[in-house]
Order: structure tokens, then C-alpha cells, then sequence
């Protein structure tokens, strides 16, 4: 008894001293800013921005960013604060948290210190992105500032399909999540990373948008689970494409260019059908590779060899569902 | 025991025990609040809405959008914080810049904002907004709404109209429909922009955090303009820029009949420096373009084959008068005769005698009563020079000797070259003498009639609103010189006198012709002249070609009696 008293009078008196310790909101702002990368890649069209924001985590070019539909894209550029321009490659991604890392070739690049507990309702906060893209060049990201409101879990739908992630959050008082945020950087008032903001979602309940990022720890664990190859390998370059419809799976039509693989129709009886595949399912990933469009499922089935298990993640009712159709079947040219 | 610790704690966050900077920062915000309120304006325009707006002078002139005054007539009704209506009247547009200038009718103001300098504000510093959003205060209290600066020298498209912004302040302070025109404080209260624009998307038109307030220093640059009672136009240097394969800022293309052009400016020459700030990238070069006016002369620094080069450039207008009328919403005008005058029946009873429509003009009441109060300041200045003839004489600082006489019917220059002569009467344009000064005689009988005669004997002449007094020295923000610009056309010539704040010209710009290079004198005097002497230096030059710098001395004969 006498020592948890003890530690929660350190802990009072610790906070005290981190009030006092904070540093300028221009400083913060300054040194945030030179570690937030602008990204651009995909996207363009109404609702779909072809930008967004990424945080450099090591001086030797790995960004984290938000997975999302602007990764989809041959040439992914990053434009850092200082305004040099690098194309990025996509290291992997981590479909359970939406999160990516990209890698430059770059050399001591400015890294923010990381909070090491997690922040708690009512810590000031900063949120540094290229919200709407309006920085360009060597001009700075924006910065935010406001409170963190709660530390909850998320309970959102974005499109179709809810948040597939499903841990806590934080929600945050002030206008963060905006086009063009995620991936942008979220700092305490000392300057350390304490998340990255997340992608635009409106809560369930009452189409209300949701300001929130994800809290730097959950950040660390996805970049861990991508290094480790239990998350996702980056789509294969170059393969055949494999017509689905031969393992039971019916795709929505293919009328984009990136039209996202959603599962229309589930042939009776079919491989498919067995492993449980369900209509409104959506693909995101084939065996470790992430994919976010109907080709993309299709060149990845075609990559794995005859023989060798097709294994797939999907999303359904926002949870992510994996399943085994067994064995690939061979290619045959269609008649 | 563990009870008393939750106390401790929780006393830290309730205010039993607030950390001293916390309640030492609010007082300091509570102080700046109070101290800008009494200038926040709630502006009404009838049936076409309203917005905000910001009183910045005792006199009451209150400046705002154009998106907020646009279509809404000359008259306004307007709120301050003493909750008591006024009357206020349409002064000057800027249709480009987003901007306009309104008078309150009535009283002195004792408390308008100080304009501070934008170009100091930083990231991360803390700011406030006055306004009236949705049009909430119907007690005539302006709104606050506290954030910080997320961005400066922002370059804000076009967003499918004209009304561009270049160069301003982004904040997440709360911005929404209705702070339109209002100001944007810093945390010592002092203004630092005008509230204007805000993203907004698939949300709706609510505040989104990001919010953009058009300079101060745009203000300040274009505030001469407004006062005139203009449309004001912004600048072009008739040249493109874009960025070459290495990064630098590289004119891409470029007008021949430009001045640009004329003082060396050529393709692919990188622009270094602009207006006195640095150019890294083509926004930042958009964005000191983007709050000039036209018809400015300011530095332009440039790499040209390896080589640094200064150059002086005016600025040309963007716009032709037809045009800027248009945009104005005023261009019911633009068939009118230049000369047809509102008559009462036609003006809101609220702003009779204080309006007069005009081609060219938002509101050509006040171009009179600028001009007018510049006038008398040249003649008040003048009052002290001698009625008769004037005789300078002295070194040409090149070697040899002058001799500039200077009266009612006739002027000569002697110079080693030879003598140049006028006669009242002259069509000067004809006479642009001496040989190669592109005019300087002729710009010094306009002078010498102007600060004796007044404006009367300059032909007709308007005042065209504040330009720097010395562009070779122009400096941004805050320390720019900006003085007063009175334009007269006669004798086939425009001349363009610069008046400094003790009401003496200080610089001449004459054109014979209107597409080429003027002749520019500057009238160097004393530094502790007193008011009726005479410059003691005039420099004269065509474009970069200087003619002649003229030294008056001990006179070499004594000066002869007026006759």
C-alpha cells in the first residue's frame, strides 16, 4: 500500500514537472514539421487524394505512413521538409492496422523521440500533416493543436466495410483527420511522437467524422509485424494474371482502373464456397502480400505456384478473416 | 492516504493549485482579447449577407473582404463592440486580393488595431479571432475563437473564382462562414491578417481546422489603393517562372514590351531575390508577387549567365480597367461617360455626399478627398519657396558644371552637352530634354508648378494610392517607406510625383510615351531640411542608364533678382 502511494505521488509530482518542462509551441512545431514527409502517389479523383502524410522513423529513410489507396501507385514520391524529392518503395504493409512503410534513399534524416507510455486523456497535443496538400515543396507541413479527448477503441465504418483496426485510439478535440492527414504525426508538448493520425472514418453510430490517431505503441508493433513478415509483403511486380472465377470467386466488375476487391458472388460448391468466402467480403490480402484492387488479387493468386496453398485475408463486418482454399489449380487458358 | 493523493491530483488539473505560467498565460490572453475587441467589426449588407471586418484607423476606416461587400451597394450598417449601429460606406475594392476598405460615418475611434508585421509571425504562435460567424452577434459582440499558426506564406490556388491568395497565414483557430473580413490577432492583440478563407470539403461549410487570413502586410501594401477610392489592380512582372531539373526558380517565359525585359531580365535567368525576400520556390515567388500592387517599383535580384545581378522592375497591372471593373461587379460603369456623376436620388440617403460613382472607381468621393489632402500637404510644404524664379546651380558629380532656372514661362538646363529650353505652353512630350534625360526638364517645371500651384496646374491629376518612396531600397513588411503617389497627365506627358510623409516630392516619374521607360529624378534634400528648401541633389537616369547626378553648390554667379 505504502508503495503504490509512493508511486502515484512520483507520478503526480512527474507530471508537474513535464507540464514545466514543455517546450515552445515553435519549437515543437519546427522540429515536428522536419520529420513529417509529404506523399504522393495515387488517387486524383473526387473523395480519392493522391496525397498524404508519412513520418520519418529512422535517419536512414523508413517512413510510416497510413495504408491506403494513394500506395498504389508505381512511383510512390515523398518530398521532405526540406524539400528534396525521393521515390519511395513500399517495404509492407499491415492490413489489421492500415499501416505502411515506405523506404528512401536517404541518409540522417531528422527521427523524433518516441513517448514511452501511453498518453492520457487531456494531454495537449499537436498534429503535424499536409492536411488538403497545401504545402508543397520545402514548405512546412501544418500544424494543429488541441487535446487528446479519450483513449478509446475505434467504432467507425469508412466505405463498405468498418476499421478493420480494433484497438485503442486516440480521439482527439481538434479537426486532425482531414484530406491528406493520415499518416501525419502526432506529438505531446515536448515534441515526442506519441501516434500517427489515422485515416478519415465517420463513427457508426451518427456519420460523425472521427479525429484520431494511432497511439505510437500500436505504431511500433505494426512496423515490428511488417519487418517480421507475419503482416504483409509488398505485391509482386510482375505475374500472370490468374482468373479467379476457377477457385469459385466472383469479383465486383472491373470498371476502375483500381476498382477494390469485393467479392460479388461465391459459386456453389466451389473451393471458395468451402473455405467459407462470403459475398461483400474484401480481399486485402493474398498469402503476405498486401493487395488493394480486383488486378492486383489476380496477379497475386497468379504468382503463387501450382500446387501451393492460396491463402486469403479478407474484411467482413470490419474484422479481419482469414481463410485456405487449398491448392491452386493450374493455369489453363480460358475457353 | 491514497485518497488525498487523487486530491493532490486532481487539485493539479481544477484549479486549486494551477501552475502560475497557466493563469499568467490566460491573463495575457484575456489582455490581448480586450484590447483588440474594441476594433472588431460586424459588418451587415442587407439582403446580401454579411461577415466581419477590422477598424484600423481612428477615422474609422474598417477593412474587410470584397467577397463580403460584393453586389451589396455603397451602403453598409456596421456593429462594434460598444453595441452601438453605424453607417458605414463602400471606400476601395481589391476584387484580386479579397479585399476592401469601408468608412464607418461619425465619430473618432479610439482604439483600431495595430497592424503588426506578418512577415515576423512564426509556426506555432499563438493567435485569436474577432468575428462575427453565422452572423451570431446580434448584440453586436464579435465571437472569439483561439488556435495557433499552422502555416505561413501559404500559396492558396484560385479557388474557381479570382479571389487568389498568395502568401497568407494559415491557423486552426476556428474560421467559419460569417469571419469572413474579420482579423486574425496575434497574442499581443496586435492584427496580423484578415480572415478569409478556409478549406472545406465533403463536411460541409464548417471550420475544419484550417483556416487562412490574408496578410497584414498585404494590407498595409495595398491600404494607399483602397483609401483612394479604387479598384485596385495587383501586379505581373510579365514574366512566367518555373522550376528547372535542379531545383532553382528560372524565368520561363517572358514579355518583350515588358519593363522586365527592358531592364535584362531574359529566359532561363534565376530569380534570386524579389521586393526584398528571397525566392527558393516558384510559390515563394507567387507569393511576393501575389500581395503587390500594380504599378510598384521594386528590386528584383537575378542569376544571369553566372553573374548576380540587381535589377529595379515595375510591376505592370493584371488586369485592363474593363476588366477589373468586371470583377468588381461594378463594370455597369464601365459604359458610362468618365465624367457621369451619381446623383443623390441614385445613393443610399445613408452615405449622401460621401459617395460618387465613377468609372475606374469603387468609390471616387474619397479618390477627391485623397487627393486633396495630399495636395495641400505638397502646398503646405512648399509654402516657404520663393514665388519668383528658381536658379539651382552647382557640379554635375560625372565633372563639369549646372545651371537649372526654373519660372512661370520659361525653364532652362545648362549642361557642358548644351542648353535645353521650355516654354510655357510646350507640348512636353515633344520635348523630351535634355537630349537622353528621357524628360528631366520638363519633370522639374511639373514639380516646381505643382508645390507652388497645387494640382490645378498639373492638369489632370488622381491620386493613385502609396508605392515605395525609394525602390532601390524597398525593404518587406513593416519597415517598408511607402509614400504618397499623385499621377498627373498634361502637355501630352504623365508624370507620377512621390510625396513623402513632410508633404515634399521626393521622386519624379515622367513618360513622354506610355510604353517606354520613364525619366526618374529623385530631389535629394537636406537631412534636417526645413519646410521651403530646396533639394540639394537631383539625380536623373532612363531605365538603368543614369544620366546625371547634379550637385547643387555655391551658387557660381550670385542668384539674380526676381524680377
Amino acid at each position: 500500500m505504502t508503495r503504490r502511494v509512493a508511486l502515484a505521488v512520483f507520478v503526480a509530482t512527474t507530471m508537474v514537472e513535464l507540464v514545466r518542462a514543455e517546450a515552445s509551441p515553435q519549437t515543437v512545431a519546427a522540429a515536428a514539421a522536419r520529420s513529417v514527409v509529404k506523399i504522393y502517389g495515387a488517387g486524383g479523383v473526387r473523395g480519392l487524394e493522391a496525397y498524404q502524410s508519412g513520418v520519418i522513423m529512422s535517419p536512414d529513410g523508413r517512413i510510416v505512413t497510413a495504408m491506403s489507396t494513394v500506395l498504389d501507385s508505381e512511383g510512390i514520391d515523398c518530398v521532405l521538409d526540406d524539400g528534396r524529392r525521393f521515390e519511395a518503395k513500399l517495404v509492407g504493409v499491415d492490413p489489421r492496422r492500415e499501416l505502411a512503410i515506405l523506404s528512401i534513399a536517404a541518409a540522417d534524416l531528422p527521427v523524433l523521440a518516441t513517448a514511452s507510455v501511453r498518453a492520457t486523456a487531456g494531454t495537449r497535443v499537436f498534429a503535424v500533416s499536409n492536411l488538403f496538400g497545401v504545402a508543397v515543396g520545402d514548405e512546412r507541413a501544418s500544424v494543429q493543436r488541441g487535446v487528446v479527448a479519450a483513449v478509446v477503441p475505434l467504432e467507425a465504418r469508412r466505405g463498405a466495410a468498418d476499421a478493420p483496426y480494433r484497438g485503442d485510439a486516440y480521439v482527439l478535440d481538434f479537426t486532425t483527420n482531414n484530406p491528406g492527414s493520415p499518416g501525419g504525426a502526432l506529438v505531446d508538448g515536448q515534441g515526442r511522437l506519441i501516434g500517427v493520425i489515422g485515416k478519415e472514418l465517420r463513427a457508426t453510430a451518427n456519420g460523425i467524422w472521427l479525429n484520431y490517431a494511432m497511439p505510437i505503441d500500436e505504431v511500433l508493433r505494426g512496423c515490428e509485424a511488417i519487418d517480421a513478415g507475419i503482416a504483409s509483403l509488398p505485391a509482386t511486380a510482375e505475374a500472370p494474371a490468374f482468373d479467379v472465377r476457377r477457385l469459385g470467386i466472383v469479383l465486383v466488375p472491373n470498371l476502375l482502373d483500381r476498382t477494390p476487391p469485393f467479392v460479388e458472388a461465391i459459386a456453389p460448391g466451389s473451393a471458395a464456397a468451402r473455405a467459407g468466402l462470403e459475398v461483400d467480403d474484401l480481399i486485402v490480402a493474398v498469402g503476405p502480400r498486401a493487395v488493394g484492387t480486383r488486378v492486383g488479387v489476380e496477379k497475386e493468386v497468379g504468382a503463387i505456384r501450382e500446387g501451393d496453398p492460396v491463402r486469403l485475408a479478407l474484411i467482413r463486418d470490419g474484422v479481419v478473416v482469414e481463410c485456405d482454399l487449398g491448392p491452386r489449380p493450374a493455369t489453363e487458358t480460358t475457353p | 492516504m491514497l485518497a488525498a493523493v487523487v486530491m493532490l491530483a486532481a487539485g493539479v488539473a481544477h484549479g486549486g493549485d494551477v501552475d502560475p505560467e497557466v493563469l499568467a498565460a490566460q491573463a495575457r490572453r484575456i489582455a490581448a482579447v480586450r484590447r483588440a475587441t474594441p476594433a472588431a467589426v460586424s459588418i451587415f449588407a442587407g439582403e446580401s449577407g454579411g461577415g466581419s471586418g477590422v477598424l484600423i484607423s481612428r477615422d474609422g476606416h474598417v477593412v474587410t473582404n470584397f467577397h463580403v461587400v460584393q453586389s451589396a451597394g455603397p451602403a453598409f450598417t456596421c456593429g462594434l463592440d460598444d453595441g452601438v449601429l453605424r453607417d458605414a460606406v463602400l471606400v476601395g475594392v481589391d476584387p484580386t486580393g479579397d479585399l476592401a476598405l469601408l468608412k464607418l460615418l461619425g465619430d473618432e475611434f479610439a482604439h483600431p488595431a495595430e497592424l503588426a508585421d506578418s512577415d515576423d509571425v512564426q509556426v506555432g504562435d499563438e493567435c485569436f479571432v474577432l468575428g462575427n460567424p453565422f452572423l451570431l452577434g446580434t448584440d453586436l459582440r464579435p465571437s472569439v475563437s483561439a488556435g495557433i499558426v499552422s502555416g505561413v506564406h501559404r500559396y492558396q490556388f484560385p479557388a474557381g473564382t479570382i479571389l487568389e491568395y498568395t502568401d497568407c497565414i494559415q491557423v486552426d483557430a476556428a474560421i467559419n462562414p460569417g469571419n469572413s473580413g474579420g482579423g486574425l490577432f496575434d497574442q499581443a492583440g496586435r492584427l496580423i491578417g484578415v480572415n478569409g478563407r478556409a478549406s472545406f470539403e465533403k463536411r460541409g461549410r464548417v471550420n475544419v481546422g484550417v483556416g487562412y487570413a490574408i496578410s497584414a502586410n498585404q494590407v498595409r501594401y495595398f491600404l494607399g489603393m483602397l483609401r483612394a477610392g479604387r479598384i485596385c489592380d495587383h501586379a505581373t512582372l510579365g514574366a512566367t517562372v518555373s522550376s528547372s531539373v535542379d531545383g532553382r526558380v528560372v524565368v520561363s517565359d517572358i514579355l518583350e514590351s515588358s519593363d522586365a525585359w527592358r531592364r535584362g531580365l531574359r529566359y532561363d535567368d534565376e530569380i534570386v531575390a524579389f521586393a526584398g525576400r528571397p525566392v527558393r520556390t516558384v510559390n515563394a515567388f507567387k507569393n511576393v508577387l501575389g500581395i503587390l500592387p500594380a504599378g510598384w517599383q521594386v528590386p528584383l535580384s537575378i542569376r544571369s549567365s553566372g553573374r548576380r545581378r540587381d535589377l529595379l522592375v515595375r510591376l505592370a497591372a493584371v488586369h485592363s480597367e474593363a476588366k477589373l471593373a468586371e470583377l468588381a461587379g461594378l463594370d455597369r460603369d464601365a459604359a458610362e461617360p468618365p465624367t457621369a456623376r451619381t446623383t443623390d436620388a441614385d445613393t443610399p440617403r445613408s452615405v449622401r455626399g460621401l459617395y460618387e460613382r465613377r468609372a475606374g472607381y469603387a468609390n471616387h468621393h474619397f479618390q477627391v478627398v485623397e487627393r486633396d489632402r495630399v495636395a495641400a500637404a505638397v502646398v503646405a510644404a512648399g509654402r516657404g519657396l520663393p514665388r519668383g524664379p528658381w536658379t539651382l546651380a552647382g557640379t554635375i558629380e560625372a565633372g563639369g558644371e549646372f545651371r537649372l532656372e526654373l519660372s512661370d514661362a520659361t525653364a532652362s538646363l545648362d549642361l557642358p552637352t548644351g542648353t535645353s529650353t521650355l516654354a510655357a505652353g510646350d507640348e512636353f512630350d515633344q520635348q523630351p530634354v535634355p537630349p537622353g534625360s528621357g524628360g528631366l526638364l520638363p519633370a522639374l517645371v511639373l514639380w516646381r508648378r505643382l508645390v507652388l500651384e497645387g494640382p490645378a496646374a498639373v492638369g489632370q491629376t488622381v491620386y493613385r494610392g502609396t508605392a515605395p518612396g525609394n525602390p532601390a531600397t524597398f525593404t518587406a513588411g513593416a519597415r517598408a517607406e511607402l509614400v504618397d503617389v499623385v499621377e498627373s497627365s498634361v502637355a501630352g506627358v504623365v508624370a507620377r510625383f512621390f510625396v513623402g510623409a513632410s508633404g515634399r516630392v521626393e521622386a519624379i516619374d515622367l513618360w513622354t510615351r506610355p510604353d517606354g521607360d520613364p525619366c526618374e529624378v529623385r530631389l535629394l534634400y537636406r537631412d534636417a531640411a526645413a519646410a521651403g528648401e530646396l533639394p540639394v541633389a537631383i539625380e536623373a537616369r532612363v531605365g538603368t542608364v543614369p544620366f546625371a547626378t547634379l550637385v547643387v553648390g555655391p551658387p557660381a554667379v550670385p542668384p539674380e533678382a526676381s524680377p
